[in-house]
């Protein structure tokens, strides 16, 4: 066989994967790039060439920006909880306690749910006067209140939820990385006297820096594309409180049926996303050691 | 004053015995080591020793204290693991340095004791470098460094040599031996290499199944093994252990089973013959046998002769000149003979072979 046709079978190797990437990844993106810089077609109206006016437009839509903050208070109110969790868990289960095979099982349940029953399921916890919630506050005597249709709260619930179904999946990882740490190493620790946050702080969590760091990455990325728990339960409301990013893109493209527009955002949502990522990698990847 | 003593301490997982009540005592500034095959319990004992397994039985005293329930950090000990558990993303400095700094030692102190090990070590260029860009040996030493930087008075080293190369190996070997006197600690050494434990230790522990099978100095565990086991564990190639039977003349003697020359004066049924086979040589006279098999290593060859219905090795210098088939007479000297009961495996001291090994 000559080079050339090595060439050619390493090629035809790599082409269902390259082609589906293609047609379902790289595509995507670049169509959706080229359509946002032309007008919606409407009817019969073709789309025009607009340049930048549909990112102009976003500058000025108060909905954009209200649900870029949501998004970023979403990311700031998910993010460390569900880690710190994750961790938490991890730890306690990575033990020598009873009943560890089940409670491993019953952190990671919540990954396992489809995203619209974990909606479904706590949207009946929030549900006004009847929901889990209201029946607990209300055996305590508080007064009423409801959860995801007020302002103040509603928010705060979509993250509750999502820090319990995002938690237990990060768990796996650390659970993963700390079976990955030689038990001697504990030993010397504690032959040297080390105590166990000392331990912990020296030692074990430096070494699971590489497992923060991816678990972080997929953290943000999961907080600016969460839409399932928001069409099940609050559809943005009340009054755009909760509407997060995609949930809006969603709306624009889907609802209002202005796909440039919608185009334009998902670019921004996706070079911002990008960009955090590389920033998390660059900070990170100094600090962080691998074996 | 004893520095190390165990009072019939016991460990079991589920049901099997993995020390089964063992005894013993170490003076201070010895080095000694726990010699076994595989599975006999001496890693355990070292662990137990350590603080790192509870006890199901029994007392541990280090100097005079009694530590059996106290943690492994109270028991002021060091431990070098036998795959170092060296901290992966620290520097060989903070490796060495992390125990000093867990006690709260002062920054110089633990800047001069660093400076101390290190050079004792021969770390100094090393010290900024991550475990991983050190070889096998480098890491060993940091292993060793991070143990004797705490000053202990006793140092507890699981099969520290066990990953390293055969000319490595003999090289730490000496160093630590020399380490271990330079800086008159004790040493609790485990090891299934027999050369290890004869080289370096002053008192060696034999252990097998979870007991001690025999607990003596290397010359003696060489010269008087307390079992057949204890025999056929120290030496290369092992001693060679043979069943006697009675000689059939009249005035009786034992013969080795299936010949016909008498070896011993006592009735040979029950007891079993040992000899090394560097005690064995071939001559003119003595017992007849047949070469059955060569091994030439060099400084000395390895001949396999069938006597009667038993097989000895035989070590000799240099390269036999023989083939197999060739008849040849082995002769040794009384005093180098053992004798161990056939039915429990320990060792028979008439007043005849004491009184020959006092000689």
């Amino acid at each position: 066989m000559n080079r050339f046709s090595v060439h050619i079978h390493g090629w035809l190797l790599l082409l269902p994967a390259a082609v589906l990437l293609v047609l379902f990844t790289h595509y995507p993106v670049v169509a959706t790039l080229y359509h946002s810089f032309f007008s919606t077609p409407r009817g019969s109206v073709p789309p025009v060439w607009v340049g930048l006016e549909n990112y102009r437009q976003m500058i000025d839509d108060p909905v954009f920006w209200q649900a870029l903050t949501n998004n970023l208070w979403f990311a700031v109110g998910t993010i460390p909880l569900s880690i710190a969790l994750a961790l938490l868990m991890a730890i306690w289960v990575n033990g020598k306690i009873q009943g560890r095979s089940f409670l491993r099982l019953a952190y990671f349940t919540p990954t396992v749910l489809p995203m619209i029953a974990v909606a479904n399921i706590w949207l009946f916890f929030y549900t006004p006067q009847y929901g889990l919630l209201e029946q607990i506050t209300g055996f305590l005597g508080w007064p009423s209140h409801n959860w995801l249709g007020s302002r103040d709260t509603a928010l705060a619930c979509l993250i509750a939820v999502a820090v319990w179904k995002e938690a237990g999946f990060f768990m796996i990882f650390y659970l993963a990385a700390l079976q990955q740490i030689p038990p001697n190493l504990n030993e010397a620790g504690a032959i040297e006297g080390a105590g166990r946050w000392y331990f912990f702080r020296r030692i074990t969590f430096p070494l699971l820096m590489p497992t923060t760091l991816f678990v972080l990455v997929n953290a943000v990325i999961n907080a600016f594309r969460l839409i399932d728990h928001v069409v099940v339960m609050t559809r943005g409301g009340p009054d755009n409180t909760t509407s997060l990013l995609l949930y809006y893109v969603y709306e624009v493209g889907f609802k209002y049926w202005d796909s440039a527009y919608a185009a334009a955002l998902t670019m921004v949502l996706l070079l911002g996303l990008a960009l955090l990522a590389i920033a998390q990698f660059a900070f990170f990847e100094r600090r962080t050691h691998y074996q | 004053m004893s520095a190390v003593r165990l009072e019939s301490v016991s460990k079991h997982w589920g049901a099997s015995h993995a020390v089964d009540r063992i005894s013993f005592e170490t003076r201070s500034g010895q080095f000694i080591v726990l010699l076994g095959p595989s599975g006999c319990g001496k890693s355990t004992t070292l662990r137990l020793i350590a603080g790192l397994e509870t006890t199901a039985g029994g007392h541990i005293f280090i100097g005079d204290r009694e530590v059996t329930s106290l943690p492994p950090a109270k028991r002021n000990v060091s431990m070098v693991f036998q795959s170092y558990a060296l901290f992966p993303h620290l520097s060989v400095a903070e490796n060495i340095l992390f125990g000093l700094k867990v006690r709260g030692v002062n920054v110089g102190e633990r800047q001069e004791r660093l400076t101390q090990v290190a050079d004792l070590l021969s770390l100094d260029s090393l010290l900024d470098r991550k475990p991983s860009q050190l070889s096998g040996g480098q890491q060993q030493r940091v292993a060793l460094g991070r143990a004797i930087i705490a000053r202990t008075p006793v140092c507890l080293m699981d099969e520290p040599l066990s990953n390293l190369d055969a000319q490595l190996r003999s090289e730490m070997r000496s160093e630590i031996r020399a380490l271990q006197q330079k800086l008159g600690i004790t040493m609790v050494y485990v090891t299934h290499d027999q050369t290890e434990a004869m080289s370096m230790a002053d008192q060696v522990i034999l252990m097998r199944d979870g007991r001690i099978e025999q607990d003596a100095a290397p010359a003696e565990l060489y010269h008087r093994p307390a079992s057949v086991f204890a025999a056929r564990f120290i030496g290369t190639p092992p001693m060679n252990v043979v069943a006697l039977a009675n000689a059939g003349d009249a005035a009786g003697g034992a013969v080795i089973r299936g010949s016909t020359t008498v070896i011993d004066a006592l009735p040979g049924e029950g007891r079993l013959l040992g000899i090394r086979p560097e005690d064995i040589v071939i001559g003119a006279t003595g017992v007849a046998g047949t070469v059955e098999y060569l091994d030439y290593l060099g400084a000395d060859s390895i001949v396999k002769c069938r006597v009667g219905d038993e097989l000895l090795l035989v070590r000799t210098p240099g390269k036999f000149h023989g083939v197999p088939g060739d008849v040849v007479h082995m002769e040794w000297n009384p005093a180098s003979q053992h004798f161990f009961d056939a039915a429990s495996g320990r060792r028979i001291d008439t007043l005849d072979t004491v009184a020959r090994a006092a000689a």
